[in-house]
């Protein structure tokens, strides 16, 4: 075995194994972090780079182009679909009241003047719901409220504590 | 204007959707070859017209220069959000504070957008939750914030990345106005908009 294959060999093993603990960290993300949203970061980042490390070191590793333009389309639609599973993810478990409101630092999202799905997403601030939940249940209450007190000097001071 | 459905045009717009599907054929197969190349296309072709997508419309052009300069910022920061993200799983104390932040974007272009929401989930912070196409905001839940100087620090950040995509593959149009001011300015809104409730 001759230099220069060697060298390429260390250079495919770094890439293997900086990317076997790059997936092995975004598993260690999905246990430690509070919430669905932050599970998700780690889901995505160190995921993508471990797989693309992964793939790289194969490419370099195995002989032959059939093999290596298989890795790149790993890779390719690796950087297209993950970020796209997150944003999936996240965004209905943010309107399903999936998040520990009170880890979060600011949420302009649920302030915002914005449509009715986020109307009933800023009426679900009680934390983590259950996935079974019935989706009309966060905002049921107020809707009850309204109707036995009949205006809104009354619905005030029963809001006034959650907030 | 011209007829909006002329067939050249047809064809115009799903040639990128083509030529895409026929690279990935030949990469599948893993060697180039005619037959490889003309089958490819049939099946493209057939792809194409049986399940249609519908065209992506205003869609930019290149800048080599500021796309290389933007792909290579994405590689950067594609390391770095990876090594951080890593660190934040394995260290003793956690992550502190999460934020979920309301940005302004000035970008008026579906293709644009979509890079840009891409792009923001693979760099260090950021994933994007949300996408108002209508007011042209995005909701980003921030990992790992402490004080409202980080937050001021990610929405800075979420507007570089989206200057750089709209110089890489933006029109004219779209790059002029990256400088005017955003149509809404949100950053007042909820506090106006609070007390009503």
């Amino acid at each position: 075995m001759n230099d220069v294959e060697s060298l390429a060999d260390w250079i495919a093993l770094a890439c293997l194994l900086t990317g076997a603990f790059l997936c092995l960290t975004a598993g260690v993300g999905l246990l430690r972090f509070p919430d669905v949203l932050s599970r998700m970061h780690a889901g995505t980042k160190p995921q993508v780079m471990g797989v693309l490390l992964i793939m790289v070191g194969g490419a370099i590793r195995l002989s032959g182009w059939s093999a290596t333009w298989m890795l790149l389309l790993v890779a390719v639609f690796q950087l297209i679909t993950a970020p796209v599973n997150a944003h999936m993810v996240s965004r209905i478990a943010y309107r399903r009241g999936h998040v520990g409101r009170d880890s979060l630092f600011v949420d302009e999202l649920g302030v915002a003047p914005r449509g009715a799905e986020v109307t009933a997403g800023e009426e679900g601030r009680r934390g983590d719901q259950p996935a079974d939940a019935p989706i009309g249940d966060e905002t049921e209450p107020q809707v009850d409220e309204d109707d036995g007190a009949g205006d809104q000097a009354v619905d005030e001071p029963a809001r006034e504590p959650r907030g | 204007m011209t007829v909006i459905d002329s067939p050249v045009r047809r064809l115009r717009l799903r040639l990128p959707l083509i030529v895409w599907l026929v690279l990935i054929w030949n990469l599948l197969w893993g060697t180039w070859s005619w037959a490889n190349l003309i089958t490819g296309l049939l099946v493209a072709l057939t792809v194409t017209v049986v399940l249609p997508l519908p065209a992506v419309t205003g869609g930019g052009r290149l800048h080599p220069v500021a796309a290389l300069y933007f792909l290579g910022h994405f590689l950067v920061n594609l390391i770095v959000s990876s090594a951080q993200v890593a660190w934040q799983t394995l260290r003793p104390s956690g992550i502190r504070q999460s934020a979920v932040l309301l940005v302004q974007l000035r970008t008026d272009s579906d293709l644009l957008l979509s890079v840009i929401a891409q792009t923001l989930t693979l760099v260090p912070g950021s994933m994007v939750m949300d996408l108002d196409r209508r007011r042209m905001t995005l909701g980003v839940h921030v990992l790992d914030v402490g004080d409202e100087a980080d937050v001021e620090r990610q929405r800075a950040d979420v507007l570089a990345t989206e200057r750089r995509v709209v110089r890489a593959f933006g029109s004219a149009a779209d790059i002029a106005r990256l400088d005017q001011e955003p149509p809404r300015g949100h950053a007042a809104a909820p506090a106006t908009t609070e007390p009503t409730r």
